[in-house]
């Protein structure tokens, strides 16, 4: 059982094959995507996945489009920008639209994990708490 | 602006004053050339026109005179000839006729016949009637008595003769019984004197007869007799300027001894034998001529003193302002080529930082993965696993490296001005002097500020504004790193800018690297110490802002670096810093 299941979204191949290994190791399961595109196909495909790790600057479909999508699509999902130091403006932009944080890349793995645990956690807090209101309905409407 | 020496100045100096040269002679040549020819032609014209008009009114004059003397003298003749044809010889010998016509003569001509007398063949007065006891003269030998018996009549020169007086004679011959008698009249020298004499113009001018000998026949009305009133050394010379046989009157101009120009016109008389000479210098005759002379070639020379004060004053304060002109664009140019190059660089700085640090982050990320398999068991086992350790760690901290350095590239090159807000300067620095606090005192560094009070408060990034100082601050501690010092920051309003001044009395910057201080990646710092983007940031930050950023420098004595920040419109119409704030509560 991992911790979360995360997509990964960014245009570099060699980064996202490399924290694909390094988070596995780390008990996440990730889905890889290269684009926003691919990103949001691969949503639809897995619905369970909990955390998106979203590279703001990408060719074609940037990231806080794609951020903006899968919050439209998807909003119970979490979404961590990453950024570079000149996309930081973009960052804050993506936490105004929605996301959960954002990381300057290159960054710790180990800021990356418990940043992901944390939105993993808040996650299941949301649908923990959708769930709960769901079932009270329920109940109230049997009663 | 960074002050620099212009090695060029010497020869953009000599540039300037040639430049005033061309100016000043282009000007002079156009203005004067014309002047010049214009009044020299017409002074020429004048000066023609006037020397005709004074030859004419000379030729007129001495002809007329040369009449008057002409008719005189053939009057006086006529008047013996009409007598001795009239009486003869015989009646004529009586001395109570001849007495009582020599009174008729004289009623008649006033003064002009002295006496008469009636001389035989021989030269023997026969008869005589006048003032002198000449009755038995004896005229054989006279001149004028040789002449009578060629020509039936004479007009004499002037002698003294036997009396002593000048006068001359006239005789007319007439022939009695085959023998020939004379009757002679003495003409009065001062009746017929006068009659030159009068001939009188300016202050020099003169007239006078001469002979055929040169010898004057009629006294000047001057002083100095003989020869000195004539112009020339030699009398004869008159002669030569006169056309032999000629009664038109002639008119020459001649120098004199001493050098000046007389002006001499001349006519013949008595049928050549005398010449009637009227002399008068040039510079008197030519008087009102010279006169106007002088008074243009005055007023040509202040018009060309004019013109020449007014070039002068006319082209150096054109050059001067060329000159103004063309340091105001040197330090333009210099200051677009400091912007431009800053501009194009923070480009390239932000490119650079894109793209250097993906490649940097994957970098990062494997060697973390060469990390994450090294915690695995095999690996545990390998002697070399520290050194593997070490290296990864290496890897790990230039990337963080890379990263601090593309991070200061994109705050360089950044252009979108973060969020602006009102900020008092001195509570700014107040604020970063406390956190400059302690790393001060470790390099025994003392932090004074000297703050005017009452500055209006500036819109700016706070945050950039801050970055601008702490850096400021941290390069002058740097600079007093080793022997510790003084560092004052002070604030002041100057030209509608608040102006922060921060002085060290550290290292100095070398007059070379002064110029090059806010070249991106220039730096003096050990490698690893400093990426040399500092002072390109705060000049980039500052110039956003408006404002501008100046050093002054001396090694070993100190740096000062001074940020001038503009002050908004509305806030300089204000002299009370509290204003605003007073705005912002209604």
């Amino acid at each position: 059982m991992s911790l979360a299941k995360i997509l990964l979204v960014d245009d570099e191949v060699p980064f996202v094959e490399t924290m694909t290994k390094r988070l596995n190791r780390r008990d996440l399961e990730i889905i890889p995507a290269h684009s926003g595109d691919e990103a949001l196909k691969k949503l639809k495909e897995h619905a369970d996945v909990e955390v998106v790790i979203l590279d703001v600057k990408m060719p074609g479909m940037d990231g806080i489009e794609t951020l903006r999508e899968i919050k439209r699509q998807f909003p119970l999902v979490e979404v961590i920008m990453l950024t570079g130091h000149a996309t930081v403006e973009s960052a804050i932009e993506g936490l105004k639209i929605g996301a959960f944080d954002y990381l300057m890349k290159p960054s710790e793995i180990e800021t990356l994990v418990s940043k992901v645990t944390e939105a993993a956690a808040k996650k299941r807090q949301h649908e923990e708490k959708i769930m709960q209101a769901r079932l009270k309905e329920i109940t109230k409407r049997r009663a | 602006m960074i002050t620099r020496l212009f090695p060029e100045k010497l020869t953009r100096d000599r540039y300037y004053r040639s430049l005033i040269r061309n100016m000043v002679l282009t000007i002079i040549i156009v203005s004067m050339i014309p002047m010049i020819l214009v009044s020299s032609t017409l002074y020429l014209q004048f000066r023609k026109s006037y020397q005709e008009k004074v030859d004419d009114h000379l030729r007129e004059l001495v002809q007329k005179h040369k009449q008057n003397i002409d008719n005189f003298l053939q009057e006086r003749l006529t008047n013996i000839r009409l007598m001795t044809s009239r009486y003869g010889y015989d009646r004529l010998k009586e001395e109570d006729l001849l007495q009582h016509n020599l009174d008729l003569l004289k009623e008649e001509y006033e003064k002009a016949f002295v006496d008469l007398g009636v001389v035989d063949a021989q030269g023997n007065q026969k008869a005589y009637a006048g003032p002198f006891k000449l009755a038995d003269a004896y005229y054989g030998d006279a001149e004028w008595f040789k002449d009578v018996n060629q020509k039936d009549h004479v007009i004499s020169d002037v002698f003294l003769g036997l009396r002593g007086l000048p006068h001359f004679i006239v005789a007319v011959r007439s022939e009695v019984n085959g023998r020939s008698w004379i009757l002679r009249a003495t003409i009065d020298f001062v009746a017929f004197n006068t009659l030159v004499q009068n001939i009188r113009i300016g202050e020099t001018g003169l007239a006078y007869i001469i002979n055929r000998q040169g010898k004057l026949q009629t006294t000047p009305l001057t002083q100095t007799f003989p020869p000195a009133v004539i112009a020339t050394d030699d009398p004869q010379e008159l002669w030569k300027l006169m056309p032999a046989e000629s009664n038109d009157v002639h008119v020459a101009l001649r120098e004199d001894k001493t050098g000046q120009d007389y002006i001499y016109a001349g006519a013949l008389l008595k049928n050549g034998d005398w010449l009637l000479i009227y002399q008068q210098r040039a510079s008197d005759a030519f008087a009102d001529l010279n006169r106007s002379f002088a008074i243009t070639t005055l007023i040509m020379a202040l018009g060309a003193a004019a013109v020449f004060i007014m070039a002068l004053a006319l082209s150096r304060r054109m050059v001067m302002r060329i000159a103004t002109a063309d340091e105001e664009k040197h330090l333009m140019d210099e200051k677009v080529v400091e912007t431009g190059k800053l501009a194009s660089i923070g480009e390239l700085a932000s490119g650079v930082a894109h793209e250097i640090n993906n490649p940097v982050a994957i970098m990062v990320e494997e060697a973390g993965w060469i990390g994450d398999l090294l915690e695995e068991e095999d690996f545990q086992e390998s002697k070399n696993i520290e050194e593997f350790r070490r290296a990864l760690a290496q890897i790990k901290t230039q990337g963080k490296r890379c990263k601090e350095i593309t991070r200061k590239l994109l705050s360089f090159a950044r252009k979108t001005s973060l969020s602006v807000q009102d900020i008092q300067v001195n509570e700014l620095i107040e604020e970063i002097v406390g956190i400059s606090a302690q790393r001060a005192k470790y390099g025994m560094v003392e932090i004074t500020t000297r703050l005017q009070e009452g500055l209006p408060s500036i819109r700016v990034s706070l945050s950039e504004l801050q970055q601008v100082i702490l850096n400021l601050i941290n390069n002058a501690l740097d600079a007093m790193e080793k022997k510790g010092g003084k560092l004052t920051l002070s604030t002041r309003l100057q030209d509608g800018f608040v102006a922060v001044d921060v002085a060290d009395t550290g290292v100095g910057i070398p007059a070379a690297n002064l110029q090059r201080i806010f070249d991106p990646f220039f730096t003096t710092k050990a490698v690893g110490k400093g990426t040399g983007l500092g002072l390109s940031i705060c000049y980039g930050i500052i110039e956003n802002m408006g404002g501008r950023i100046e050093v002054k420098s001396t090694v070993d004595v100190g740096t000062t670096i001074s940020v001038y920040i503009p002050v908004p419109k509305n806030e300089q119409s204000e002299s009370n810093p509290n204003g605003k704030k007073g705005v912002a509560e209604q």
